[in-house]
């Protein structure tokens, strides 16, 4: 078992990302077998999600996931696809469904927004998809340890700019990139959103959240495209990581998860 | 409602892509029904009836969270990841089960998110406050009017006792003696002499028989087994 603390680390060490971050997990359990347990959960959870009378128990989000038209949309079929559905699982977390925490219940669209989409055009297999989660979790979990994934402590770019950094690197995963990209990839996702406060209406896990689970995942799909395409971001992974922290303990409580300022300061559209 | 955020330390893989739960919020509804669910446990017995008193953050947005929903359901013995916590509020009353909220306005210490559990059934009772700490993670920090902390993320065996020399020496000693290692021991105690509870935290489970010879210890007046909350 050898152990990661920061993305270099976890790039460096000898294997595939996915094996590295598996070699890593010291539980006892079938840790392959949990994580498409996951994956099936986060599919069921876009099912539910679609569905257009779906309504959170607040009433304010739901059943706006199944307005989106692939076919019509500007930004082409799979990003509007990866907003659907990123907004489904978001709109379906609301309304209290079952979902996957990913790497927070407020984020939890992003990851299968960036993996369902992408899939869906190119067809990847269940193995490949898994082998995408273990590098999203191992991202995250360094992450975890070096800044935040706590919107009450980091606000909304510890949540959202967490997953879609996490998503960012699955995406390089599944397309196989090299391990540079993937630090490039991570890099741009977080930049992306550096700074985003925590400010939910009512306090509630639902606006602007779902909706920041959209701009989440096309962030994601974007690090990951011009990653790819081999730009290389002028700043490491661990150094964007590590400003988001900081930039996290600077925020202001009013801005971190509390229901005081930002769009929670804001006055409803009546009706 | 950050997943395993403010725990601080090692944090799981599965605590980055999980818990698999019921929405909204891993503090707000997972965490409160991991508190329910507890109590329950603590109780040893389905819930006839109980009292909840709501603080903090809990108190302000428990509707739109679900939190009310989420710790019937535990308190029905349902898990995080259960469906059926949408509808706890009408299960509990088809089962029989009596309950009702209110709200605290001012608690000392207390953790935001913090919520007091009364709950009665087979002819016992159970007092609890405890506090949902962020990602779905919970610490009990009263039982029966006893300041404790525990996670119920690990075995928890919770004995409460009057407090004399000796207990402590005695109940570590037969549960070496029945081959249970003791990971962590904790005692606490209201006033010298008076009742004390002993949580212990332990690897394996101890057997039937094992609670059986605590409960006749002499100073020993309750032995309960939390077995470790998985969901």
């Amino acid at each position: 078992m050898t152990e990661y603390a920061s993305i270099a680390q976890l790039l460096a060490l000898e294997g595939s990302v996915p094996e590295v971050v598996l070699a890593a997990y010291s539980g006892e359990d079938d840790a392959r077998e949990r994580m498409r347990e996951a994956l099936g959960v986060m599919r069921e959870s876009v099912r539910e999600g679609m569905r257009p009378d779906l309504r959170s128990v607040s009433g304010m989000t739901g059943g706006q996931a199944a307005k989106i038209r692939p076919e019509a949309a500007l930004g082409g079929k799979t990003l509007a696809r990866a907003s659907a559905i990123a907004l489904a699982v978001a709109e379906s977390n609301a309304a209290m469904g079952k979902i996957v925490a990913a790497p927070t219940a407020g984020a939890c669209g992003i990851l299968p927004g960036a993996l369902f989409a992408v899939s869906e055009e190119r067809g990847y297999a269940e193995e490949q998809l898994v082998d995408a989660l273990f590098v999203a979790a191992g991202v995250g979990r360094v992450i975890a340890q070096r800044a935040s994934i706590s919107g009450a402590q980091g606000g909304c770019q510890a949540e959202c700019g967490s997953a879609s950094a996490m998503a960012a690197a699955a995406l390089v995963q599944l397309a196989q990139g090299e391990k540079t990209a993937m630090d490039s990839a991570i890099a741009f996702a977080l930049m992306n959103l550096m700074g985003l406060v925590c400010d939910p209406v009512k306090g509630l896990v639902e606006v602007p959240c779902v909706y920041r689970n959209v701009i989440g995942v096309a962030g994601a799909l974007t690090a990951a495209d011009m990653a790819l395409a081999g730009i290389v971001s002028p700043i490491p992974a661990d150094e964007a990581i590590d400003a988001m922290g900081r930039v996290g303990a600077m925020m202001p409580a009013a801005l971190r998860e509390t229901g005081i300022g930002g769009c929670a300061a804001c006055k409803l559209r009546e009706g | 409602m950050g997943s395993g955020a403010g725990n601080g330390g090692e944090m799981d893989i599965f605590d980055i892509i999980g818990p698999i739960m019921i929405g909204p919020s891993s503090s707000h509804t997972a965490g409160a029904a991991r508190i329910g669910r507890v109590a329950r446990r603590l109780l040893g017995a389905p819930v006839e009836w109980a009292s909840i008193g709501l603080y903090g953050s809990f108190a302000s947005t428990y509707q739109g969270h679900g939190t009310d929903r989420a710790i019937v359901a535990g308190l029905m013995d349902m898990g995080v990841d259960d469906i059926r916590i949408r509808e706890s509020l009408s299960l509990a009353r088809e089962a029989g089960m009596r309950y009702s909220f209110y709200t605290i306005d001012e608690l000392r210490d207390a953790h935001p998110n913090t919520a007091v559990i009364l709950a009665r059934g087979g002819g016992a009772q159970v007092e609890i406050q405890a506090a949902s700490i962020g990602g779905g993670a919970i610490r009990v920090e009263r039982l029966d009017g006893v300041r404790v902390s525990f996670t119920g993320e690990n075995n928890t065996l919770v004995i409460t006792h009057t407090d004399a020399p000796g207990v402590i020496a005695q109940v570590s000693s037969l549960l070496a003696g029945q081959g249970v290692n003791i990971a962590t021991m904790q005692v606490f105690r209201t006033v010298a002499g008076g009742d004390a509870v002993m949580v212990i935290e332990s690897d394996e489970l101890p057997t039937g028989s094992t609670l059986e010879c605590l409960r006749g210890l002499r100073a020993v007046n309750t032995v309960t087994m939390l077995k470790r909350l998985d969901r």
